[in-house]
């Protein structure tokens, strides 16, 4: 059996720009996918370091999403907290190719 | 026949010759070359279509190699008969027509082809591409008869179409998918831009607009939207991107990814094959670009003629070629951490120019109306050259910022002449400035006053306090004492309001380049604030935008610490029925409501609903005659009554009555912030009337109003306002009250604090004492309402936003599911 490396979850048009969805993993931890103003594409574990927020829900500006809790900026970029606060969430690599976004088997599945 | 090895191109255009030419720079004569073409023509420089169609260039302009150069160079031109197939083994290529060659080396440069997006109608006659001669000619053809065109595609190929097709007489609607043309090259400022200067020339730009289908009998007709829009063309350009061409080489069977394999000498997998230009791909990189095919020319030719080198990737920079629109990228610009950007706007010659630093490094540029700079910047970025010593002066651009005097700005400021140019926007110079500043003023504030240098976008800000920092030295205070709106501006909110009034500015992006923002799409606190503001200023007009929402107001619910959501219906007035209340059990049973809590408000609170069963969940409250109680919105919250005189003893009016009345007129109007109501029927104020937004203490002869009252972190009890005769003029006063709150208090000010800023002598005067003014607050209410009170869950139980709430896929180990 093949195991593909990357895994095919929809095309990036179901993305709203400037915007967030989920991806729940069976048996781990649900993955936040995110479309930046530019069309970049990035994916972090749907859980703010502070009190696990769903960042899916947060307001995305430039490569950073504040978190609808209590309004942390996570870096969409490295997971990190950005400012005076600490902490970190996973990142996952993702990436799009002809339309479609793909993720990465091994870290999508990290946490099963 | 030659004993010469022979040197066999796939591809006749600007990889394939100038990899020819590369070869033949540096020894004309070690090989025998054939050159096959699918096009029936020479060379011409394909990145010249552009011009063409829009009629500043003629083909014999754009031709690169002429006959006469292939027959010079003893080079056999093979035009119009595609080489259908490669045998490795064999070593030959054979064409469509049979013609079959032997080759010692091949070098494939077969470019990309157009992406045709898989819609219905895609293959009718009259829809085109933009990649050759011929569907310029097809474009041309159909321009000829004028009407319609549309073009599929807001990106660099697809405007320049646009541009081609407008030019000759069509009437041009571009359709993009994405919210800002141009989205590789350009971020959302610089694309915004764009669009409204596109627009000003008469072309229709539809963002986030999706194609549904391409219709029409026998021959194109127009295009159909997913949302139902239809567009009549008597052309269509599909222009949505290209593909590296590898179905050839994929054939042979050579290693292909997204392109061509290719190492650092261009090899394939089969050492004997050589791929250069837009087939390729290098190191994880395809490029549709003409810049990095020079540089893999000369990597293959010295690598063909034995003196190999070696590409290394390029780094590109792309210019629209709409003549009259100047627009620059290059690198990366989608920001990240320990980038800082650096932005200049100016907005009355619409100028945006916005650098990218990393570690003292140049790693983006994007310019907007001003681009003279652009390689400048590119040289800096390929470079990568140190910055850290022009850093301050890096936006204004190379002329300001080398010479290492004038690297510091101050330096800069100072050098500059007495009748220099400071403000463009009210045209104040310097000589003005200063003589402003010696006039007395010490402050940003004064000078603006004073002269209306920077009074306007702002961009010149820096300037001016450095003036200011100059003339006054340790006298200058430094920064304003008006706190600006966040981060990402130094204009205060107030500022921010009167702009949009005065400027008639309808969009976010607009408001950020007109007020010179500093970040490229602001931030969590000033996108809503600015949302807010916008529909707030224009009631008929604005257009929503879901991502400056917070979530509640994005969901309609009110977010809980574990990701749940709460709902609340609305009861009007906080009376129910029995068939409302199966209605709720019903809906707490069916989607598990882990708790039902009456709110202080006076409404039942449904806890732990999944953002995937709101829909539903409104849909069964829907069909009970319940709406959204709005109770997580800066909106109308709630009318909080008590029984009043139909049933108390001691009450002295229809408390209820009145309550449901407000709630009516008053329900789906966003505010600043939240807001409640409450009617008592009788001064004990079993409603708690006082400490509400707007409370109404019924008394016998009429109805007290009261304001600026709130719970919270810090109690405020009411002033009293007013006293009046009728209940028509506690809905009059009321409406004229929230208006005045909507139109003046800042983005989360409670009605509290924003009358204790302005003062209750100023309500006063605004509500009580000018008639003329209530009256027109009160229809400037009113007209907002009409395009306010609609029910959001009603929208979304009808499948508006579906996707806010479900996921886009699930992962179940070894699949992914769903794909909505």
């Amino acid at each position: 059996m093949v195991i593909a490396e990357w895994l095919d979850v929809g095309p990036v048009d179901q993305l709203p720009v400037m915007g967030a969805r989920t991806l729940p993993v069976q048996g781990g931890e649900e993955i936040a996918i995110f479309h930046t103003a530019n069309g970049e594409v990035y994916a972090l574990v749907n859980q703010c370091p502070h009190k696990q927020g769903p960042l899916s829900q947060g307001i995305v500006h430039d490569t950073s999403v504040t978190c609808p809790l209590h309004n942390w900026r996570i870096s969409l970029i490295t997971g990190k907290a950005l400012g005076e606060d600490e902490g970190c969430v996973p990142v996952i690599p993702v990436k799009i190719e002809a339309g479609r976004i793909l993720i990465a088997r091994r870290e999508a599945l990290q946490s099963v | 026949m030659s004993d010469k090895p022979h040197l066999i191109v796939i591809g006749n255009g600007m990889a394939g010759c100038r990899a020819v030419e590369e070869i033949l720079a540096r020894d004309a004569g070690r090989y025998r070359i054939t050159i096959f073409g699918a096009e029936p023509r020479v060379n011409y420089n394909r990145i010249m279509l552009s011009p063409l169609l829009a009629g500043e260039k003629s083909f014999a302009e754009i031709v690169i190699n002429d006959e006469a150069w292939y027959s010079d160079n003893g080079i056999t031109l093979v035009a119009g008969d595609p080489v259908d197939s490669i045998n490795r083994i064999a070593q030959t290529v054979t064409a469509r027509s049979g013609r079959t060659e032997h080759y010692d080396r091949l070098i494939l440069a077969t470019g990309s082809d157009p992406f045709i997006i898989p819609v219905a109608g895609k293959d009718l006659p009259g829809v085109v591409t933009f990649r050759d001669l011929d569907d310029v000619d097809k474009m041309l053809e159909a321009a000829s008869a004028g009407g319609d065109a549309v073009v599929i595609g807001g990106g660099l190929l697809g405007l320049e179409a646009a541009h081609g097709l407008s030019l000759r007489g069509m009437k041009v609607t571009v359709i993009h998918l994405m919210p800002t043309l141009m989205e590789r090259q350009l971020d959302e400022a610089a694309g915004w831009l764009l669009k409204t200067e596109l627009e000003k020339r008469g072309q229709t730009i539809l963002t986030q607009a999706d194609t549904a289908e391409i219709y029409g009998v026998n021959r194109v007709e127009g295009v159909r939207l997913k949302d139902g829009r239809d567009i009549p063309a008597s052309i269509v350009v599909m222009a949505v991107g290209i593909r590296p061409s590898t179905g050839l080489a994929r054939a042979a069977g050579l290693e292909v990814e997204r392109g061509i394999l290719v190492d650092d000498h261009m090899l394939t997998s089969d050492p004997a094959v050589l791929a250069v230009g837009e087939c390729v791909q290098h190191d994880g990189n395809v490029y549709g670009l003409v810049a990095p095919l020079w540089e893999m020319c000369r990597a293959l030719a010295d690598c063909l003629t034995d003196s190999p080198t070696g590409y290394r990737g390029s780094v590109t920079s792309t210019k629209l070629k709409v003549s009259g629109i100047d627009v620059f990228s290059a690198g990366d610009f989608s920001g990240g951490d320990g980038c800082e950007d650096i932005v200049l706007r100016d907005a009355t010659r619409g100028i945006y120019k916005r650098v990218i630093v990393k570690e003292d490094r140049v790693i983006g540029a994007v310019l907007y109306g001003d681009t003279a700079d652009g390689n400048w910047y590119f040289d800096l970025l390929k470079k990568q050259e140190d910055i850290a010593s022009i850093r301050e002066a890096l936006i204004f651009g190379q002329a300001f910022a080398s010479g290492g005097a004038l690297a510091d700005p101050r330096a800069a400021v100072a050098a500059l002449s007495a009748d220099a140019e400071i403000c463009g926007c009210n045209g104040v110079s310097k000589g003005q400035v200063m003589a402003c500043i010696s006039g007395g003023a010490g402050t940003l504030d004064a000078v603006r006053s004073g002269c209306k240098a920077s009074a306007s976008c702002g961009s010149c800000t820096g300037l001016v306090e450095n003036l200011l920092a100059l003339s006054l030295g340790d006298d200058y205070a430094g920064e304003r004492a008006v706190k600006p709106m966040c981060a990402c501006t130094s204009f205060t909110h107030e500022e921010v309001r009167a702009a949009i009034r005065d400027k008639g500015l309808k969009e976010i992006p607009q408001v950020m380049q007109a007020q010179s923002w500093s970040t490229p799409d602001g931030c969590a606190s000033c996108r809503p604030a600015l949302n807010y503001y916008l529909l707030c200023a224009w009631p008929g007009e604005h257009v929503e935008d879901p991502q400056s929402r917070f979530v509640n107001e994005r969901m309609h619910a009110n977010i809980q610490k574990d990701g749940t959501y709460s709902v609340v219906p609305r009861m009007w007035g906080g009376v129910t029925t029995p068939n409302e209340l199966r209605a709720i059990a019903d809906a707490a049973d069916k989607y598990g409501a882990r708790m039902v809590k009456v709110t202080g408000g006076q409404r039942l609170d449904l806890f732990g609903i999944k953002k995937e069963d709101l829909p539903a969940i409104w849909a069964d409250l829907n069909a009970a005659g319940m709406v959204s109680g709005h109770a997580y919105g800066k909106a109308l919250r709630t009318v909080k009554t008590c029984v009043g005189s139909e049933w108390c003893r001691f009450g002295t009016q229809d408390s209820t009555g009145l309550g449901i009345q407000l709630e009516q007129m008053t329900w789906g109007s966003w505010m600043p912030h939240k807001f409640k109501i409450a009617v008592s029927g009788c001064p004990r104020n079993c409603a708690e009337a006082t400490i509400k937004d707007f409370g109404v203490i019924c008394v016998d002869s009429g109805y007290e109003l009261h304001i600026g009252g709130n719970g919270g972190i810090h109690l405020r009890g009411t002033d009293l306002l007013c006293k009046v005769a009728t209940e028509q003029e506690a809905l009059d006063y009321c409406a004229a009250f929230i208006q005045l709150y909507r139109e003046e208090a800042r983005y989360l000010d409670r009605t509290a604090p924003w009358v204790e800023r302005v003062g209750l002598d100023y309500v006063k005067q605004r509500i009580v004492m000018d008639e003329v003014g209530r009256e027109a607050l009160r229809s400037r209410f009113l007209h907002a309402q009409s395009f306010l009170q609609h029910d959001p869950w009603a929208e979304r139980a009808a499948g508006a936003e579906a996707h806010l709430h479900q996921h886009i896929a699930e992962i179940r180990p070894f699949a992914v599911v769903g794909g909505y």
